[in-house]
């Protein structure tokens, strides 16, 4: 039973830091309406850069996590830089992004993965410090992390340039017109999500201690995941800052499913296979819904009212 | 103010779609002038609006705004003159945002966008007075999502977000085409009001005669990539859908004009 409770910890502490990889995928596919394939690869940037300078150059932690956001900028900058400047479809050039960062990764690693058992990382700094659980300690900082992000995001997107992103996901046509170069909108939406995915990787890495090169391998499928178990239990709430929060939600719940799931004596590597029939569902199952109720409704005679 | 000059458009250029949408127009708008233009499908009137808004370039000639000439500039640069209302009143709003909120994204339009709030407290107050302007009751639901509008009230949402800030140009493309009569009625008549109390310069495409007629000081008639009839003024004002269905057959050598032209 004790068993149970930690992987149930684990689970969640994992499913925030993931979480804040969801929070990037939100910006592209929830506020662009863009599905950005980047991230499978700058999550594993993420994580490999930041692998790599603690172990190899002995980086302090925190620094390479900014190293780690920056470098998942740059990718994005690249799909995005593809996307508006040669009008490649976004979805084409997230996956040459992703591809070409496979090499990138093994390059910048030198092997496929890269421990780091020896070394400091933020987290463990802390439970030296305070002599606390690292689950504990990943959680909290996770959670932190989620909420000052939270927080930026909404102030980000209630300013003048935030207001310009949406409408660019909104209507392009007019806020062409209003004189916003929806280029650069998309530019900077592609940049800032992929910062959010790669600071995740480098996170992730840090309190997993290791970095594998794939790592991020489906990271996309766990963000929409994520973003549809959340929108299927909180989607009540229509305020900015609460949909942000149930995306994080929901990546705590798809994580805590698959620890269940995994508890239950399921094979790791079928867990792709289960995220697929997730998001899968979560999709379909509103438009049969919706599909089924209109055929139902309809009736010869003219209404009973 | 506005100078079009011998400006030419050809989509697929060197294919079997190959069609020229305008062959060497020029026109000249002095300030204030309301212009209506009218002229049948594929007249390239349309094409005219969106060749000065900066939807695609256009392959010859120049186009001044004040004396600025904006041929090359992309669209987004060009919006800091322009005011525009689409034909699709799904076009000139976002759905997912507030009334408010485009509001404010109009009140912007060609400024920079910076990192303070997109809508401040002050602005609230002047929307809610602009939107009363309306008549709509619109300004009693500034947090709604413009999603939840009618087409008409979002043409007519857009219509005020167009002119919120005074555009040198106003361009209006059939923006009440998709419209019932009555609406359609409504959006024009405040058109009209907007243009003339606030002394717009206006270009507006319209498939109904008797609005190009009825609206404006000046009318043009556009006939294959071409201006064929300018009128302004008194001989304006004595025409008659008639005398616009004669000089049209007259143009278009004897094919008679479409239905929904005499229809409407």
């Amino acid at each position: 039973m004790n068993g149970v409770l930690l992987a149930m910890q684990g689970a969640v502490s994992q499913g925030v830091l993931w979480g804040i990889m969801v929070l990037g995928v939100y910006i592209t596919y929830k506020i662009l309406d863009i599905a950005d394939l980047t991230v499978d690869g700058s999550f594993a940037l993420g994580g490999c850069v930041c692998a790599i300078l603690v172990v190899e150059k002995g980086t302090d932690p925190l620094l390479a996590l900014v190293i780690a956001t920056a470098a998942g900028m740059a990718a994005g900058a690249v799909t995005g830089l593809l996307h508006t400047l040669f009008d490649i479809p976004a979805i084409l050039a997230g996956i040459l992004t992703q591809i070409g960062l496979w090499s990138v990764n093994l390059r910048i690693m030198g092997k496929s993965n890269i421990p780091l058992l020896k070394v400091d990382t933020i987290f463990s700094r802390i439970v030296d410090m305070l002599g606390v659980k690292q689950s504990a300690v990943s959680l909290v900082i996770g959670i932190l992390i989620a909420v000052l992000i939270i927080v930026f995001l909404y102030w980000l997107f209630g300013t003048e340039i935030g207001s310009a992103l949406r409408a660019t996901g909104n209507n392009e046509d007019m806020i062409r017109a209003l004189g916003v170069n929806t280029k650069i909108s998309k530019l900077l939406a592609l940049t800032i999500s992929n910062g959010l995915v790669g600071l995740s990787g480098g996170l992730v890495c840090q309190s997993q201690k290791y970095a594998d090169i794939g790592m991020g391998t489906g990271a996309i499928v766990i963000g929409l995941a994520a973003i549809v178990i959340g929108e299927v239990l909180m989607g009540k709430l229509k305020a900015f800052g609460s949909k942000l929060s149930s995306a994080v939600t929901g990546c705590v719940v798809y994580f805590l499913i698959r620890a269940i799931v995994l508890q239950m004596g399921m094979d790791a590597n079928d867990m792709k296979l289960l995220s697929a029939v997730i998001v899968a569902l979560a999709l379909c199952i509103p438009v049969a819904v919706g599909k089924w109720r209109i055929w139902k409704s309809y009736s010869e005679e003219g209404p009973t009212c | 103010m506005l100078t079009v000059n011998q400006v030419y458009k050809t989509f697929n250029k060197g294919t079997i779609n190959e069609k020229k949408a305008l062959c060497g127009l020029s026109l000249h708008l002095n300030p204030g002038e309301f212009v209506t233009v009218i002229g049948g499908n594929g007249a390239g009137k349309s094409t005219l609006l969106n060749m000065i808004a900066g939807v695609y370039p256009i392959d010859n000639g120049w186009i001044k705004i004040d004396g600025v000439n904006i041929s090359r500039q992309p669209e987004h640069c060009r919006a800091k003159y322009i005011g525009r209302v689409f034909q699709d009143p799904m076009r000139g709003t976002a759905a997912g945002m507030e009334i408010e909120e485009n509001l404010a994204l109009a009140y912007r339009r060609g400024k920079r966008r910076t990192l303070r709030w997109g809508v401040t407290k002050k602005e609230r107050a002047l929307y809610e007075e602009k939107l009363k302007i309306l008549n709509l009751g619109l300004e009693n639901r500034m947090s709604s999502k413009v999603g939840l509008l009618s087409g008409g009230q979002r043409q007519a949402l857009t219509l005020l977000m167009a002119t919120l800030i005074e555009p040198k140009l106003l361009l209006l493309d059939e923006h009440t085409a998709a419209l019932d009569p009555k609406t359609a009625r409504t959006v024009l008549d405040l058109t009209e009001k907007m243009i003339v109390e606030n002394n717009l310069t206006a270009l507006m495409v319209t498939h109904n005669m008797k609005d190009a007629i009825r609206l404006g000081n000046r009318l043009i008639m556009m006939h294959e990539g071409r201006i064929i009839y300018d009128v302004s003024g008194e001989e304006k004002k004595q025409l008659h859908v008639s005398d616009l269905m004669a000089k049209f057959e007259e143009a278009s050598g004897g094919e008679f004009a479409n239905d929904r032209m005499i229809l409407s």
